[in-house]
Order: C-alpha cells, then structure tokens, then sequence
C-alpha cells in the first residue's frame, strides 16, 4: 500500500474545485502532517535550513514530556497510590482533559484556517499539551472546553493567529478558568483528583505546599521533595526537576532563548530575597519560591513564548527578569490567591511589546545620531 | 596595517562540490547573451534589433530611467533574438558569436590625468558602467551622482563561492588601473575590505580594512555597515572585485573585454573546477557532460542570492560562479519527526551540530510550509549589523516607508539577509519582501 498514492488520489476532490475543496486546509494539515510538501524555492535563498514549525514546536512537546509523565504519576501519588498503579491512574485521569483541550483547540484553529484559506499553524499542538498541564487535576472537562475556547478565539484568533497573539494561549486558558470559576478552581479539594479508582483514597493534605507557605509561613515537605515533585498543585507543575529535563531539552535545541530563561529565575531569586531577607515578609529560604507553585514551569516553557515575550534580545533580559520579580511579589503582596506566575506572565506579555518598543527605539536613535554626526 | 574587525555574527553552510583550484578555457560559444533581469529597477529599451551586426561592446540596450547607460556586447556578432518574457518583457538579448572577435573602438584617456566628467563619460559609452552598483539599493550608479565613496570586496563568503585570491592572482595590474579609474569617480576613498585570513592585497589609492568571520564577511554591505554606514540621503557605489579587473583591463587595453574566470560548483557537478568564460556564456557550453543528474537547478550565482537559469540558459552579466544543485520536489515521509542525518540544520532539533565538519548534499527543497514569524531573535545571529531584520520586514510587509528608513533598510540589500531568509523556519521570502521595500523607497523618491 502506498500511502503517497492514496494522498495523490484524494487530493484533487480537496483542491480547488473538488468536491471538499472547503476542507482544502484540513486535508493540508494532514497532507503535511504524513509527507513534507514538494515545494521548491521560488525567489531567494535557492537552499533552506531543514527546520521548519513542525520540528520546532515537536521539540517542545518532547520538553514537555517528562513533566507529563511525571504528573501523571504524582496526582496518583497524591491519592495514596504507588509504582505503576499511581502512573496509569494519572494517565487516565489526565487523558479526558488533554482530549478535550486538543480537540476543542484544534476544531476552532482549523475552522479558522479554512476560512481564511491558510494552512493550519503548528502552535496549537504546544498550547494544547500545556493547558491540561497547568490546570488543577479536578478541573471539570468544560471548563477545560471553555478556557481553550477562550483561548483560542480571543488570545489568538482574533488576532491573526499564531504569531501574532499578545498574550500566551494556554496561560490565558488558565486565567480565563481562574477568573471566571474562581469558587470552584480555589479551595483546597481542586487540587486532588476526586475519581475513586484503582484504590484512590481521598488525599490527606489539604493545601498546596505554595499555601502552606502563604499561610503558616512554613510547608510540610523538605526542599528536595518540593524539587522532586512530590506535592500536590496543577498536574505538570510540581516537579522542578522534570521541568528543568525539559528546559534543558528546549535550551540544547536552542528553542527557548535562555536569556528568557535565566533571567526569570534570577528576577525570582532576587525578588524572594529582597522581600523575605532583606524586608521579611518571610522566614523560610527564598529559594523555596522557585521550586513551589508554577514559578519552574512558567519560567521554562511558558515566560519564553517566542511570540508573547520579548522579540528583542535586550528586551528578553528586561522582560524575564521582570516576569520572576513580579510573580514573586504578586505570591507575598497579594493576599487573596497565593500563585503570582500566571498574573505576572500575562502582565509582562501586554508589556513586552512596550520594552521592545524602547529597545527597537535606541536602534533608531543610534541611526539618527550616527547621520547627524 | 589596519585593525582586524571581527564579525561573530553569520554561517558558513559547508556544500558538496567546490571548485578545485585548475582553470579551463572555454572556447568561444556559438551565442550569448545580456539579461536585463540581472539588474534591479532597470527599464531596458532597445538599441538594435535581430540580424543587426554588433562588436564587443557596441551598446545593445539602454535604461529607460536614465538612457545615458548603456549595456554592452560580451561578443563581437549577429543579435539573434531578443526573448520576452509577460507583458513583452525582454528576458534576454542573444548575440551568436562570429568566429573573429572584433572590439568596438572607444576615444581612450588617461585615468591619471583625464577629468572626472571625460572619465565617466567613457565608462557610460563603453557600457561598462553598468558594473557600478549603487547603495542604497542595490541598483545602478547614476552619473549625476557623486558618491561618498567607493566599496569594494576582495573575497566572497557565500557557500561555494569562487576563491578571488586564486583567480584574480594574474590580473593584478589590471586590477590597479581599475582602482586608479574608481578613486578618480568619488569625492571620498576607495575601500577594499580583504579577508584578514590571507595576505592584505597591495593596490595603490585604496584603503585596505581587513574582516574576519564567517559569511556574510565578505558582503560588501557587511563591510560598509562596519567602516562607513550608509545613512539617508546618502549614496555609495560599489564593485565586484572580478569587475574591478574588466574596467582596468579596458583602461589598458582600450577594448571591451568581458573576459572573466567563473567557479562551476556544487553537488551535481562532475568536476567542480573554475572556467574562464566570457560573460554572458550560453551554460550548455561549460555545462554540458559536468553533471551527475538530470534533474536540478543550475544558479546564475551562489546559492543563496543566484538566478535560477535553465540548462540552455546564459549566465549573468556579472555572475561569478555557476551553481548546480539537485532539485527537491519530492516528497518525504513523515520528514519533520525524522533525525535528517543528511540534511542541514542550524537549530540543534537536528543533528547537523554534532559534525561541524560535514559536508552537504542540499536540495531545492522549502522543507516545510510558509508560517508567519514566530521565532525570535533567531534572525540577528546572521546579519552582523546593528540592525533589526525581523522588525524591519515587518515594517515593509506594512508598507511603513518612515519604520523601514529608521530601521536600516538604506544598510542592506538581498544578499545580505539571505543568511536569515535561509535558516527561517517559518520559511518567509524575505528578500523578496525587501526588495518589494526598496522599490516601494525607490517609488517614494521619483
């Protein structure tokens, strides 16, 4: 069977003219999907770099691998389970939600392709791993639906899609949940997954250890199992350490730019211990901060959108520094809700094109004065 | 000596096929041809029609923009067709070659001592103006100007590019009659930037500035972003290093003799060698029994800025190098989530950063679709300027003539963000954008 044949074969009723030329988008995506198209160079650079979106956003759903993997075996961790009962009981936990965010996702991004006539965009397949990653293990699959929609529609589409969004679609996805169904997505029950089977039990903690920390200025677990992952909060977040593997994996692929990277952490650290050692609003180690909540998991794969953060590289300093300053002054200043990651994050992307816009600025500037001279 | 400057900035994509160092001579062709194409904002308009008999040198067409330039005749001959192309278009003016050359006789002076206006009045009839490019741009000096000075680049970075040190090594005094025209036509210097790797080249009436680093090195943009950047309202020129040579040569000589040595290279070809041709040479003649497959794309130029040609093509006026590289219209299963041992790569999601040794087999191939840009500060690792390249396509894409003036577009023109346009994985044809930025400048201006 030759699978090149049978695309052949179908193409015609999907290209103009067919049939379904009306799914001439959809029938591309998949078409790209099984085959690198045959297009040759028409103007320009006669040769191209074998890299393209698909490989670039494939590389990021590869970093975001362990930490899945590790969710998974957490939230069964989390309900007293252990070994490979405690993984498969995450993983069918996890499924329906990473289902619906790719499913919703993916109809709205391909319905919106076909109406403007474009191939369908890669990015969605990043986005859509996220927000099943970030959300709380009890979210109910229609908030996930809703918050993707959301996402989609007014984060990305409404703009132009992927490339043109403002703001991060999958933290945006989160935000939108947080706000809209603050009773339900706070508490502390939403963290634990309430699905009595394989022998869950319901949890005995109660808080996250991000919680504890805002509440009795201490938490039950040591720093290493804080690193580790062994505590409750949002499916993909706990583990520093997986996150860390993944942001390692982007950072070797030259993906996500490091500056980005480090300089979110070092923003954090430096915030954390102004605040607790200098001003003490706390007395644990400030670098608690970076290894509780989604501080690791913002910072690696969300605070270096390409797209959403800053595009120069001095802005990406500014810009990265900023989001890890922020977050950590939102987590102490902000009395209501003890996470800041996903406030900063989204703060600092309405920002970014601010910081570019000054960074992009003195370049002109330098021109000026040059010619003046 | 002059300080080094080092660029850190660029890439030298490491091909197959690169002309070893033997020159053959090429008998002469049955025809040639001149190809308005090869310039940019040119408006030809005819001087001779088929059957007309022609010298080497006799003007063929003129630019309609300024008729004062007029292009010459590789050959002495009978002008056989004049091929268009849409809307009546001229592609090429083809000339078949008589068998007993005859060069068009020109009223010769004195470089030295001939005034300014005696000396570009020549260079105008002699057609051998046209080897003057003007930044910004990239387009035809204009007589009436008068630049701020002159660019010149002693060597070529772009993949597979001819080695200027080895083929230009007997030309040398030619070469020094050709500077000695170019400083009398700017009010300024002449500069010549060199490849600090080799020995400084020694001509008198030049300032030598020596580069180092990977291409685009040895763009002559490159060079003058970093001695002397161009800024509005400002205009300089600048000449290939092999066509410094032509204009000294017809200085010495009095004859318009487009004589020039040429690199065949890339995958395709059998023995990929140097050839010593006269411009505008119909391919077949080097071409034929060199290739190793039927089915590629034979490159007026280098890989990253060249004229695709067919293989009964001509070569272009000033081309320096003759490319050939397998087409890639296949398809390939599955290709973005294969390791692609055998492709290139600058992004380590593939494996190509593991030999930076190796070289490559690259075909024609976009490998992947047209996205919009969504990678970031990917672009700036290949342009050594001060220069947002991203921004500054944004700025054309959005017909914002006042952004692209502020962003530099007077500093670059294709070649040098094809570096950029090559490693961009959301496949973006951005000199094809830039110079739809330049035209849209250049229609500002009239």
């Amino acid at each position: 069977m030759d699978l090149r044949k049978i695309v052949d074969n179908l193409k015609p009723t999907f290209s103009k003219g067919g049939k379904l030329s009306f799914l001439a988008s959809t029938f591309d995506a998949f078409e790209t999907f099984l085959f690198v198209p045959n297009t040759t160079t028409a103007h320009g650079a006669h040769i191209r770099d074998c890299n393209d979106m698909k490989r670039t956003m494939i590389v990021v759903v590869l970093a975001l691998v362990p930490a899945f993997l590790f969710g998974c075996y957490n939230t069964g961790l989390q309900v007293n389970l252990t070994g490979w009962t405690a993984f498969f009981y995450g993983l069918v936990r996890i499924l329906p939600m990473l289902a619906t965010s790719y499913i919703v996702g993916l109809a709205i991004e391909f319905a919106f392709a076909q109406s403007r006539g474009h191939e369908v965009n890669e990015g969605f397949l990043v986005s859509g791993f996220i927000i099943p990653l970030i959300m709380p293990i009890s979210t109910p699959l229609w908030m996930v639906a809703l918050g993707t929609a959301f996402a989609v529609v007014f984060g990305k589409e409404v703009f132009g899609g992927t490339g043109m969004n403002v703001f991060n679609p999958a933290i945006l996805a989160r935000a939108f949940v947080f706000f809209a169904y603050t009773p339900q997505m706070s508490g502390e029950t939403v963290w634990f997954s309430t699905w009595k089977m394989m022998g869950a039990q319901d949890a005995v903690t109660g808080a996250t250890a991000l919680e504890q920390l805002s509440s009795n200025g201490a938490m039950q677990w040591s720093a290493l199992d804080a690193f580790l992952g062994f505590i409750p909060g949002s499916f993909g977040e706990t583990s520093t350490l997986c996150i860390l593997i993944g942001g390692a994996i982007l950072l070797i692929a030259g993906i996500a730019s490091w500056k980005t990277m480090l300089s979110v952490f070092v923003g954090g650290i430096a915030m954390a211990y102004f605040l607790g050692d200098v001003c003490g609003m706390f007395s644990y180690p400030a670098y608690y901060h970076l290894l509780v909540g989604g501080f690791a998991f913002g910072a690696v794969f969300m605070a270096t959108d390409p797209v959403t953060s800053a595009q120069t590289s001095t802005g990406k300093y500014i810009v990265g520094f900023m989001t890890g300053a922020l977050a950590i002054f939102i987590r102490l200043c902000n009395p209501a809700y003890p996470e800041g990651m996903m406030l900063s994050i989204l703060f600092m992307n309405a920002l970014a094109p601010l910081v570019d816009y000054f960074v992009v600025q003195a370049n002109i500037n330098r021109r000026l004065a040059r010619a003046k001279k | 000596m002059s300080k080094i400057i080092k660029l850190s900035k660029g890439l030298d994509i490491r091909l197959e096929g690169e002309a070893q160092k033997s020159i053959t001579d090429v008998a002469l062709a049955s025809q040639y041809a001149v190809s308005p194409l090869d310039f940019e904002n040119l408006v030809p308009k005819m001087l001779v029609k088929v059957g007309d008999k022609v010298k080497a040198g006799s003007s063929l067409f003129f630019d309609k923009n300024c008729p004062a330039i007029v292009f010459p005749s590789p050959v002495s001959g009978t002008v056989s067709a004049v091929n268009r192309g849409e809307k009546r278009r001229i592609l090429s003016v083809v000339i078949d070659a008589d068998q007993d050359q005859q060069y068009e006789s020109f009223d010769m002076v004195d470089p030295k001592v001939a005034s300014r206006d005696d000396i570009v009045c020549l260079l105008l009839k002699s057609g051998l103006w046209t080897l003057l490019v003007q930044r910004p741009y990239g387009v035809l000096a204009q007589p009436a100007d008068m630049p701020k000075a002159i660019f010149v680049s002693a060597f070529d970075t772009a993949p597979l590019a001819p080695c200027y040190n080895f083929i230009m090594e007997s030309e040398k005094e030619a070469l020094q009659k050709g500077f000695q025209v170019l400083s009398r036509l700017t009010s300024g210097k002449v500069h010549l930037g060199y490849n600090a790797k080799c020995e400084a080249p020694s001509f008198e009436g030049v300032e030598l500035h020596a580069f180092q680093g990977k291409h685009p090195a040895g763009n002559v943009g490159v060079q003058i972003h970093h001695i002397c950047p161009i800024s509005k309202g400002e205009k300089v020129w600048t000449m290939n290093y092999q066509d410094v040579a032509i204009l000294g040569r017809f200085f010495l000589t009095g004859k318009v003799d487009l004589h020039r040595t040429i690199a065949l290279a890339g995958s395709s070809v059998k023995n990929p060698s140097y050839y010593r041709i006269i411009s505008g040479i119909k391919t077949d003649a080097v071409l034929s029994g060199q290739l190793k497959e039927d089915h590629v794309r034979v490159i007026s130029g280098d890989v990253l800025t060249g004229r695709k040609l067919q293989y009964s093509d001509f070569i272009g006026l000033k081309a320096n190098m003759l490319t050939v590289i397998p087409e890639g219209d296949t398809y390939e299963f599955m290709g973005w989530a294969m390791p692609r041992f055998k492709k290139f790569s600058v992004s380590r999601a593939y494996f190509s950063w593991l030999c930076p040794k190796k070289k490559y087999t690259l075909d024609t191939n976009l490998n992947g679709g047209v996205r919009p840009f969504v990678v970031t500060g990917l672009y700036e690792k290949y342009l050594p300027m001060d220069i947002y390249p991203m921004h500054l396509l944004k700025a054309i894409i959005a017909e914002d003539i006042d952004k692209m003036e502020s962003l530099g577009i007077y500093e670059v023109i294709e070649e040098d963000i094809a570096l950029c346009e090559f490693v961009d994985p959301s496949k973006i044809e951005m000199q094809q954008i830039l110079r739809n930025g330049i035209n849209a400048l250049i229609k500002e201006g009239e």
